[in-house]
């Protein structure tokens, strides 16, 4: 063999190791750190998003605003808002309630959401009585406690979110219980009209 | 000694030439192929996940809106994955005897995690941030293609840095109103895109020209 042939096969063969060498670069890729979800064999329960420790009380998290985090003020549930209730607010409520209640309780409310149809318990309608008369702090509880068959929702919407939700469910009474006096002027043709095709849905003109 | 070559022989030597450049050429834009194919990248493959989740019954045709279950999709680089629980919420009386959902409710029960497999796994020295895109107006369909038809979850895009500086260049193709990052059906028509994308760009103060930073995905 050559001093030429040799040199041939040894850059053919530097070549060759690069290039397969390119192919195993995962060691970047996976990385020994832990993003989010990744499983963990460290931790007996295989995760490495730890719960907290009982008891622990983050910086910012004390929650000692009774009303904002428990909707009661003393034993009873709240009459009023932790905070004033603005349109920003009730769109917020709109767009949450539409996400995490529409589904059993549907968009106006009335408790004939698709997974009602699926075969869940169907709930109470918002529109009777005793829930009008409920205080927003009760509706604030059953959303962050559940209520009876009703899973609660305290891991899935945070507390201002909670009460956003509960002025649009106010906002929906509302609309489904105005004395027809007290529609505005242009808006009562349109109510004759329906009442003679089906039974009016208000609730529909806010979406 | 007569010529062992006919004259011919040069024709055909120099077309070998050009035939070695162009099998190498051949072979280059085949591994170009390959590097972008679903081979690859892992784009366009069903994942069969312990517990056959749908998102074509879940979201489509029951209509559940994403943020349901991946609730942090607008506040934080994840968009999570839903608990157990977040299941439960339904699966305690539908289906409730589903031979299907056994794992769900075996997760319940001991408090075990459901070993969901990763579809979408970026290199961990990329820098990815959900919040900000469904700030910024892009649409969950943009990056995941049609999640909703989709009876198995997978990867619809490479994910390759090609695939997002695509975007970064020019997300005024991309863009869409606020209102419909959610919606699955939402189409970008060309005609209207013209003069929306660039005021939508410029309303929500997207940076084009930071965006191919090498910083903003590799910190
Ligand atoms: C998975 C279906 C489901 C979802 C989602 C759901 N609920 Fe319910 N809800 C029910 C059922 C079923 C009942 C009736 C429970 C019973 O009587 O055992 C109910 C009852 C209620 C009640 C009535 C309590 C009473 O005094 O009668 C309120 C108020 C309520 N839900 C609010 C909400 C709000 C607010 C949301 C959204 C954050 C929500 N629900 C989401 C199924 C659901
Ligand atoms: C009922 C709960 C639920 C709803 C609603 C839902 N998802 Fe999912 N999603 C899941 C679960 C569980 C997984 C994990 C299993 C899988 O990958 O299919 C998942 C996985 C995903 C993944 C892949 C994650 C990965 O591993 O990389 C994407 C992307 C996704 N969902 C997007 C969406 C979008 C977009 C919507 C709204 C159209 C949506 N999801 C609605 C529960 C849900
Ligand atoms: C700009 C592109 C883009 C958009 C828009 C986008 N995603 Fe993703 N998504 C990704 C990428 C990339 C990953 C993989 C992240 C990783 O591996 O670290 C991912 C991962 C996920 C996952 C897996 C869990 C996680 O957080 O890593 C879920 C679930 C998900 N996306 C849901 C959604 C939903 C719902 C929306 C719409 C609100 C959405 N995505 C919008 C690009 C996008
Ligand atoms: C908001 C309610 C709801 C939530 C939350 C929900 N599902 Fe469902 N799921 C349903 C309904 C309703 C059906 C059945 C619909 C039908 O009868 O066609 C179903 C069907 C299924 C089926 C098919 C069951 C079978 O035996 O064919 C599977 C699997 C499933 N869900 C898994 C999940 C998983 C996993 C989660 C949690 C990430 C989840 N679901 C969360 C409502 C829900
Ligand atoms: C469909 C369009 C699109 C795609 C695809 C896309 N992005 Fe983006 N990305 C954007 C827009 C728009 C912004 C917002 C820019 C701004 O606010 O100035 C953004 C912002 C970001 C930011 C935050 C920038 C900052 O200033 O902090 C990161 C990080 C990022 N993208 C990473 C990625 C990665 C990694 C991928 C590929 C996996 C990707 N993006 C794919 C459109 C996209
Ligand atoms: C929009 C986000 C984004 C920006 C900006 C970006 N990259 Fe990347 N980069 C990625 C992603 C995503 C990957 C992973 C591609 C893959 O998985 O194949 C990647 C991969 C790489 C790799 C390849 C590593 C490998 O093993 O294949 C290099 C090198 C790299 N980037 C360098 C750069 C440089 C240099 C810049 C600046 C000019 C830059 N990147 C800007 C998103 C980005």
């Amino acid at each position: 063999m050559t001093a030429k042939q040799t040199q041939w096969i040894s850059a053919f063969g530097l070549l060759a190791a690069l290039v397969l060498g390119a192919g195993c670069r995962q060691d970047m890729h996976d990385q020994p750190k832990y993003k989010g979800f990744r499983p963990s064999d460290f931790f007996a329960d295989g995760r490495s998003v730890r719960p907290l420790v009982p008891g622990t009380v983050a910086r910012g998290h004390l929650n000692d605003d009774a009303l904002l985090y428990t909707g009661k003020i003393g034993e009873n549930f709240s009459p009023e808002f932790p905070f004033p209730v603005t349109r920003a607010v009730l769109e917020r409520g709109q767009e949450r309630y539409n996400i995490f209640c529409s589904p059993c309780h549907d968009r106006v409310g009335t408790g004939q959401g698709m997974i009602v149809q699926r075969g869940y318990k169907q709930p109470p309608s918002f529109h009777q009585d005793r829930l009008r008369q409920q205080p927003p702090g009760y509706f604030f509880h059953v959303i962050g406690n559940g209520f009876g068959v009703m899973p609660d929702y305290a891991a899935q919407i945070p507390v201002r979110d909670r009460w956003a939700i509960v002025a649009y469910i106010r906002a929906l009474q509302l609309s489904q219980h105005v004395p027809a006096a007290e529609l505005p002027p242009e808006d009562r043709p349109k109510l004759d009209q329906a009442a003679v095709k089906t039974k009016p849905q208000a609730g529909s003109s806010h979406e | 000694m007569s010529q062992i070559f006919h004259r011919s022989a040069n024709a055909l030597a120099r077309a070998t030439i050009f035939g070695a450049v162009f099998i190498l050429g051949v072979l280059g834009y085949g591994a170009m192929l390959l590097n972008r194919s679903g081979y690859v990248t892992g784009a366009h493959v069903a994942i069969e996940q312990p517990v056959p989740f749908s998102h074509k019954h879940h979201a489509n045709e029951l209509g559940i809106d994403c943020r349901y279950c991946h609730t942090s999709v607008e506040v934080s680089h994840v968009a999570g994955i839903p608990p157990t629980k977040t299941c439960m919420n339904c699966h305690s009386q539908i289906w409730a005897d589903s031979p299907t959902l056994e794992p769900v409710r075996a997760s319940f029960r001991t408090d075990q995690s459901i070993p969901w497999i990763k579809v979408h796994d970026l290199p961990d020295f990329v820098y990815f941030d959900h919040s900000i895109h469904v700030a910024k107006g892009i649409g969950c369909a943009s990056c995941h293609g049609r999640i909703d038809q989709m009876n198995l979850t997978w990867q619809e895009n490479s994910l390759q840095m090609e695939w997002c500086l695509n975007c970064h260049r020019h997300p005024e193709t991309f863009v869409r109103p606020k209102g419909e990052v959610f919606n699955m059906a939402y189409k970008v028509s060309s005609r209207t895109q013209e003069t929306l994308g660039p005021r939508l760009v410029a309303e929500y103060d997207v940076h084009k020209e930071q965006l191919t930073n090498c910083s903003i995905c590799h910190r």
